[in-house]
């Protein structure tokens, strides 16, 4: 066993983990998109016009309510299809096939985004009423009030929260290997198939997560306590 | 979009429906009841076994579900000693194995749910219970897990979604359930769109009756919370004077 995870031509493990590599990219650019999603869907939720607060509610129910796969198997086969829609009013014919990375950041970053919207939004609504008083009293303008006094406190409330979507998006990742994306689950199965070996591959598969999972959960931990440097505890 | 096509496909999937029940009821069945009990192996003085529950949940909630079913699927098949036990006719069917994993899973995620319920049962209910002369397994069957799960029943509703939206796993391992069925027209048709409409429409309708049936659980469950019949009229009244 210690051969065949190891490195070099015999072993898989340096496959193992240039594909755990992948899989954090994957999980990096969806958790970030989610985050921008995020940012828009609680704005929109915490606006005063119906269309954006029905909107964001109907985009948090869907994709919260929905499994993830389904929303891949609609990007990975109905993307393509899009592309090429719109591809022919412009006078291509050809067949265009959208990258599995893009497909499955994309797919995963708004299921995230519908997450991210509901921690940001409550997040927000936890800044207390008083302390966008005093910022007003101070005479602070709209942009100067949100970048001194609302954005601050709102990461501090968010971070524990969103600390939780990221270790979602990272498990979500292992579905992205139905497109044949090279991460962790994906590059697992190829070697079980070729070595007769799954729970071997399967094994250091979960191996590979838990030390991504626990790594980033420990992060995240670091960065709680950064964000809550200037709050006192009991 | 083409409504008679969206029909015929709903056809095709509500077939999937009776798959998806079974695997969602057995799987949160028996979840509940393993993760009440690693809740309180969790709990327990003895430091083996509450570390063991803690491995058990460090290990389920630390990996994706996939890697889960697919350890079970196709990991256990490399043993020859699990090919010749009396355990092999379940677990080379997908069926048993989508259970194993999900029962496993969601037995982690319900347990740290019962566990902050139990931690979160007021120490004076306790308290009353030992001075009525409980303790032990009484004490806690009649006092703090009554208790604990009208608390933790919010979350354990989220846990149920969460659950219905994992079934769709199964359709890797070749199971035909909802999204199994989907994915099955969409590569024969290539109408992504239409399919995933009609799909998804029967998991929200699924995960809204579901968030209904909690709801009514819930309110079932905390009559101390409502407000005497009358009470209002009496609070108006009180008012007035």
């Amino acid at each position: 066993m210690i051969q065949l995870l190891g490195w070099g031509d015999q072993g898989w493990g340096d496959e193992l983990v240039r594909a755990a590599g992948m899989t954090l990219a994957v999980a990096l650019c969806a958790f970030l998109l989610g985050l921008v999603v995020g940012s828009g869907g609680a704005a929109a939720k915490l606006s005063r016009f119906r269309a954006l607060q029905a909107a964001a509610d109907a985009y948090t129910t869907v994709l919260r309510g929905i499994p993830e796969l389904l929303v891949i198997y609609l990007l990975f086969f109905g993307g393509s299809g899009a592309l090429m829609y719109v591809a022919r009013i412009f006078g291509h014919t050809g067949y265009i096939e959208i990258n599995a990375f893009a497909t499955g950041a994309v797919a995963i970053g708004i299921v995230n985004g519908a997450y991210s919207t509901e921690v940001i939004r409550g997040a927000v609504l936890a800044v207390h009423p008083g302390q966008i008083e005093a910022a007003k009293a101070y005479g602070m303008s709209r942009s100067v009030m949100f970048r001194r006094i609302v954005a601050p406190q709102v990461l501090r409330y968010a971070l524990p929260s969103l600390g939780n979507v990221w270790q979602l998006a990272l498990k979500e990742t292992a579905l992205i290997s139905v497109t044949g994306l090279v991460e962790i689950m994906r590059q697992a199965t190829v070697g079980a198939g070729s070595t007769k070996q799954p729970f071997t591959f399967y094994a250091a598969a979960c191996v590979l997560y838990l030390i991504l999972t626990t790594v980033s959960g420990l992060g995240f931990a670091r960065a709680e306590r950064w964000a809550a440097r200037g709050v006192r505890r009991a | 979009m083409d409504p008679r096509f969206m029909w015929e496909t709903l056809g095709k999937l509500v077939e999937g429906v009776p798959l998806l029940f079974q695997l969602v009821t057995v799987s949160l069945a028996i979840g509940f009841v393993l993760a009440v009990l690693v809740a309180l192996a969790r709990l327990s003085p003895l430091a083996p076994l509450s570390r063991a529950a803690a491995g058990y949940v460090f290990f389920f909630r630390g990996t994706p579900l996939l890697v889960q079913v697919f350890l079970i699927y196709y990991g256990l098949s490399q043993f020859p000693e699990i090919r010749a036990s009396f355990l092999w006719p379940f677990l080379r069917q997908p069926y048993w194995c989508a259970i194993l994993a999900f029962t496993l899973n969601t037995a982690a995620y319900g347990s740290e749910i019962i566990r902050g319920g139990i931690q979160s049962v007021p120490w004076g209910q306790i308290e009353a219970g030992r001075a009525a002369g409980m303790s032990g397994w009484l004490l806690m069957r009649r006092i703090t897990l009554p208790i604990a799960l009208r608390q933790a029943l919010p979350a354990y509703g989220n846990e149920m979604i969460l659950m219905v939206k994992a079934t769709s796993l199964a359709s890797i391992i070749t199971l035909m359930e909802v999204t199994g069925i989907a994915h099955k027209i969409i590569s024969e048709t290539y109408r992504a769109v239409e399919v995933f409409v009609v799909a998804g429409s029967i998991y929200l309708l699924i995960n809204f009756l579901l968030t209904r049936a909690v709801k009514q659980v819930e309110w079932w469950l905390s009559p101390h919370l409502r407000d005497a019949p009358g009470a209002a009229v009496k609070e108006e009244a009180a008012l007035v004077h």
